[in-house]
C-alpha cells in the first residue's frame, strides 16, 4: 500500500506568525499571500516537486481552514499522486489524550506514525515561512557523502544580523562544532535557515528522548540540535547561496514583495527551469486603462487598472480606478482603490475596498513605518489613514468611538 | 436531470487558414490566455454538464496537448468527464467511414458512441462560439416548451463576409422555427443568427443519427432542420450577451481588438458571476512592468516582461517586449519575443514568434501582418 520512500518532507505550517498582525489575524502565515499570485507555502512546497520529494507532510494547527483548503488535494504541485503526495497533519486526539503541537519537534513526534508509513531513510524539516528557491536533492545528496546524522541548511548572513538567528560554527569539513541560538555574540555569520535533513533512525531517537525530557520545550533549534551535538552526532551544515528571506514581519514580508522589482530582481520569480506553482483561479487577463501609468510593477491576472503604480505588487483581482495612485505597496487579492484615493508604503490585505480620495500611508522613509490594511477592511471615502497604523475591525471602532 | 456534452472541434477550420493550417480551430489562441474551445467547455462545465465529448478530425495534436486529462476545467474525472473521439476509420469499411465534412457526418462518424450514452439531454456546440452563455437556461426552456430541438440564436446585424459563415433562422411569435438560410452567399442586414449550440434529447439525437445513416442525410441543417421543421417543433433561444464567430484574420484581428474597445465584449465573457472562463494553467508568473515601460488601453496575461510601449493591444503568457520597442494594435501570441527598437502596428504574431532588433512591422484592419508560429524576423 505504501511504497517506500527515500526522503519525505514534513512542513511546519501551524505558526500563528504573531508578528505579522492583521494579516495573521484568520489565515495561519504560510497562507499569507506573496508576489501576485502566490501563498507562502507556494515556496516550500515547490522547491520540494523540483527537488523530486513528492511525499509531504504539512503540519498545521493556527486558522488551519484557508490553508488546508489551499493545499486540497495538492494537485497544483503536482502531488496529488497515488502513493504519497501532500498530507495535512494537524493535531488530533489519540486514546492517551489529545495535544495540541508543543513546538516544532513535538509536532513531528506526534507523526512518526505518518513518517514510518513510508520507511524513509531521510527526513525533510522544513519552515513554511520563508522564501526561497532550494534544491533539496542537492542538500540530500551532501547528507548522504558527509554520512551525517542532521545536515542544517546555513546561509551567510552579516554579523549585525546573526544576532537574530542560530548560529553554526563548523570546522573544515563543514561538521558543526557549536551551535547557539540568537547568540549576542555571534562566533560565525552562518545562520540556520531552518531547513533539516536528519537520518530517520537518529531522528525518531531523539524525538522520543525529547518528549520524555519534562524540562524541553520540544523545539528544533532549543533543544534536540544541542542535544545531538552534545552527545556528539555527525551533524554537517550545508551552505546555501542565493535568495533566501524569512517574512515572518511585516517589514521583511514588504521588503521580500519589493525584491521581485527591478531590472535584474533580488529575487526571480520568472524562472521555466524552477516554476514556482500556486492553486489558480481562473481569472481574465489583466487590464490597463486609458488612464493607466504602470511602472517597476508587478500585475496579475484579473486586474483592472486605470490609476498610477508605481514600485508595487499587485495580485489577482484588484481595481485601481481613475487617478488613484498606489506606490510602494502590496495590494492583496480583490481590493478595490477608488478614484483619487492614494496609498503610499503599505501592505493592503485581501478584499478591502479603499474609498474614493481616502488617503492611505506616507511617502516611504526610513523614518516612515509601513501602513497595514487587515482583510475586507472599508476605508470610508476621503479618509485620512497615518503611516504606520494597522488598521482591522477594533481600529476602525476606537477610530468610531474618537469621533463621538 | 442529466446533460452530456458534445464539440465538433474541426468545424469552420478553412476561416482562418493562417491560424489552422498546424491546429484546430478549438485550438486557435484568442484573449491573451484562451484558446477558442475554452469558452465551450466553460459554457458547459458552468453549466453542470461534465460529461463532454470531442469530436476530432484532423491535426488535433494541439488540441490534445492542451486539453490534457481535462482538469483546469474540471473535467477530469471517474464517471464522465472530457472523452476525444478521434476519427473512427477501419480497414475493412471501403469508404464508409470516410472523414467527415459536416456536423451530421461527424456524428455519423462516432453513432457508436452516440448510441451508448445514457444522459437524458445533450448539448452540442462548435468549438468556435465565443460568448458566455448560461447553458442551464437553455436547458430548461428546451424543457418547458416541450421542443424536440432548441438552437441559441442571437440577433445580430450582418455584413455579407459574417453572413457567409451563419446560419440564420426566421421564427414565429412562439418562436416556433419557420425557415432558414444556411451560409447565405449575399446577404447583409439584421438576422436571427445560430450559435452553433442546440439542445435536445438524447433519444431525438440518437433518432436523428440512424435516420441520417439509413437515408444518407449529410447536413443538420438541411436535412433535418429544413427538411423536418413542419412536422417537427424546432425552437430558438434568443442568447442576448456577447457573441463572436470568426470568418477570417481580419474578424480574428478586429474579434480581439473588440476585446479592448468594447466593455460590453469584456465584461459579457469575462465578468460573469459564477461563470468563469476556464483554461489551461501555465503557471508563469505575474507580469513585470520595468521602471520605463508605457502600456495603455491593453489587455496583458501572466509571464511577461514589459519594458517598451504597448497600446491598445492584446499580449498572451511569456511575451517580451524589449527596450524602446512600440508594441500599437497588435496582437501578440503566447512567447512572442520583441527585440529592442521594434515598432509593431497591426501585427498578429503566433506562438514563439521572435522579432530582431529594429524591425519595423506594419499591417491594418482590413489586413493584418501575420507571422507564423515559430518564424524569426
Amino acid at each position: 500500500m505504501y511504497n517506500k520512500k527515500e526522503c519525505v518532507a514534513m512542513l511546519l505550517a501551524g505558526g500563528q506568525g504573531s508578528r505579522l498582525y492583521t494579516l495573521t489575524e484568520s489565515t495561519a502565515k504560510p497562507a499569507v499571500p506573496f508576489g501576485g499570485k502566490y501563498r507562502i507555502i507556494d515556496f516550500p512546497m515547490s522547491n520540494c516537486v523540483n527537488s523530486g520529494i513528492y511525499t509531504v507532510g504539512v503540519l498545521t494547527q493556527y486558522q488551519p481552514l484557508v490553508l488546508n483548503e489551499y493545499i486540497g488535494n495538492g494537485e497544483p504541485w503536482d502531488l496529488d499522486r497515488v502513493s504519497s503526495g501532500v498530507r495535512v497533519l494537524p493535531p488530533y486526539q489519540g486514546k492517551d489524550g489529545a495535544d495540541w503541537y508543543k513546538g516544532t519537534a513535538n509536532a513531528i513526534y506526534q507523526n512518526l506514525n505518518f513518517i514510518r508509513r513510508y520507511d524513509p531513510d531521510y527526513v525533510l524539516i522544513l519552515s513554511g515561512d520563508h522564501i526561497y528557491k532550494m534544491d533539496y536533492s542537492l542538500m540530500l545528496h551532501r547528507h548522504k557523502e558527509c554520512q551525517a546524522d542532521c545536515t542544517i541548511a546555513v546561509l551567510n548572513v552579516s554579523l549585525e544580523e546573526a544576532s537574530r538567528f542560530g548560529i553554526m560554527t563548523t570546522d573544515d569539513e563543514g561538521r558543526i562544532t557549536e551551535f547557539e541560538e540568537k547568540p549576542k555574540q555571534p562566533k560565525s555569520t552562518q545562520a540556520s535557515m531552518g531547513i533539516y535533513i536528519f537520518s530517520r533512525s537518529v531522528l525518531e531517537d531523539y524525538l522520543q528522548r525529547d518528549d520524555s525530557d519534562p524540562d524541553s520545550s520540544k523545539d528544533f533549534g532549543k533543544n534536540v540540535i544541542p542535544a545531538m551535538l552534545r552527545d556528539g552526532c555527525r551533524m554537517f551544515a550545508y551552505p546555501f547561496e542565493g535568495y533566501w528571506k524569512d517574512v515572518g514581519t511585516i517589514a521583511s514580508l514588504w521588503e521580500a514583495n519589493m525584491d521581485l522589482l527591478g531590472a535584474v530582481p533580488k529575487f526571480r520569480l520568472y524562472d521555466p527551469e524552477w516554476r514556482i506553482y500556486s492553486r489558480n483561479n481562473a481569472l481574465a487577463p489583466h487590464h490597463i486603462g486609458a488612464y493607466a501609468h504602470v511602472s517597476n510593477s508587478m500585475i496579475t491576472e484579473g486586474c483592472e487598472i486605470d490609476g498610477v503604480v508605481e514600485n508595487s505588487v499587485i495580485s489577482s483581482g484588484v481595481r485601481i480606478a481613475r487617478g488613484a495612485i498606489v506606490r510602494d505597496s502590496v495590494v492583496m487579492s480583490s481590493v478595490v482603490i477608488g478614484e483619487g484615493a492614494t496609498v503610499n508604503y503599505s501592505i493592503v490585505d485581501s478584499d478591502a475596498v479603499i474609498g474614493a480620495g481616502a488617503v492611505v500611508g506616507r511617502t516611504r522613509s526610513p523614518s516612515e513605518a509601513i501602513t497595514v490594511i487587515g482583510s475586507s477592511i472599508r476605508i470610508a471615502p476621503g479618509t485620512d489613514i497615518p503611516g504606520g497604523a494597522m488598521v482591522n475591525a477594533a481600529f476602525l471602532q476606537q477610530e468610531e468611538r474618537g469621533k463621538d | 436531470m442529466t446533460v452530456a456534452g458534445i464539440v465538433f472541434s474541426n468545424i469552420h477550420d478553412r476561416n482562418i487558414p493562417e491560424l489552422t493550417s498546424r491546429r484546430t480551430m478549438a485550438s486557435v489562441p484568442f484573449g491573451c490566455r484562451y484558446r477558442f474551445i475554452d469558452f465551450t467547455l466553460s459554457n458547459m462545465v458552468n453549466s453542470n454538464i461534465y460529461t463532454i465529448h470531442v469530436i476530432t478530425h484532423y491535426n488535433y495534436q494541439s488540441l490534445m496537448d492542451h486539453i490534457g486529462s481535462g482538469k483546469d476545467w474540471d473535467l477530469a474525472r471517474r464517471s464522465g468527464g472530457i472523452k476525444i473521439l478521434p476519427p473512427y476509420i477501419t480497414a475493412y469499411d471501403n469508404n464508409r467511414n470516410a472523414l467527415y465534412a459536416t456536423r451530421l457526418e461527424a456524428l455519423k462518424s462516432v453513432h457508436n458512441a452516440i448510441n451508448h450514452m445514457k444522459e437524458e439531454y445533450v448539448v452540442m456546440s462548435d468549438c468556435d462560439v465565443i460568448c458566455n452563455v448560461d447553458l442551464n437556461d437553455l436547458i430548461r426552456d428546451h424543457i418547458a416548451s416541450g421542443a424536440d430541438m432548441t438552437l441559441a440564436v442571437k440577433h445580430m446585424t450582418l455584413t455579407p463576409e459574417r453572413a457567409r459563415i451563419s446560419i440564420l433562422y426566421e421564427s414565429d411569435e412562439n418562436g416556433r422555427i419557420t425557415d432558414g438560410l444556411p451560409y447565405p452567399a449575399d446577404f447583409s442586414g439584421e438576422a436571427d443568427v445560430s450559435l452553433n449550440i442546440v439542445v435536445m434529447s438524447r433519444t431525438y439525437l440518437q433518432q436523428i443519427v440512424l435516420d441520417a445513416i439509413a437515408h444518407d442525410y449529410t447536413s443538420m441543417t438541411r436535412d433535418v432542420i429544413l427538411r423536418q421543421r413542419e412536422h417537427r417543433n424546432f425552437r430558438v433561444y434568443h442568447y442576448d450577451g456577447y457573441f463572436a464567430c470568426v470568418s477570417s484574420l481580419a474578424e480574428y484581428y478586429r474579434c480581439n481588438m473588440e476585446l479592448l474597445t468594447n466593455d460590453f465584449a469584456r465584461t459579457s465573457l469575462f465578468g460573469e458571476k459564477n461563470r468563469p472562463v476556464y483554461t489551461k494553467i501555465r503557471n508563469s508568473s505575474p507580469t513585470y512592468y520595468s521602471q520605463n515601460s508605457s502600456v495603455r488601453d491593453s489587455l496583458i496575461a501572466d509571464g511577461c516582461v514589459i519594458e517598451g510601449t504597448v497600446e491598445n493591444s492584446v499580449i498572451f503568457r511569456g511575451v517580451k517586449v524589449s527596450r524602446n520597442s512600440t508594441v500599437r494594435n497588435s496582437i501578440l501570441m503566447q512567447d512572442t519575443y520583441v527585440g529592442e527598437n521594434v515598432l509593431l502596428n497591426g501585427v498578429i504574431t503566433d506562438k514563439n514568434v521572435l522579432i530582431r532588433d529594429g524591425r519595423m512591422l506594419s499591417g491594418c484592419d482590413a489586413q493584418p501582418f501575420y507571422v507564423e508560429k515559430g518564424k524569426m524576423i
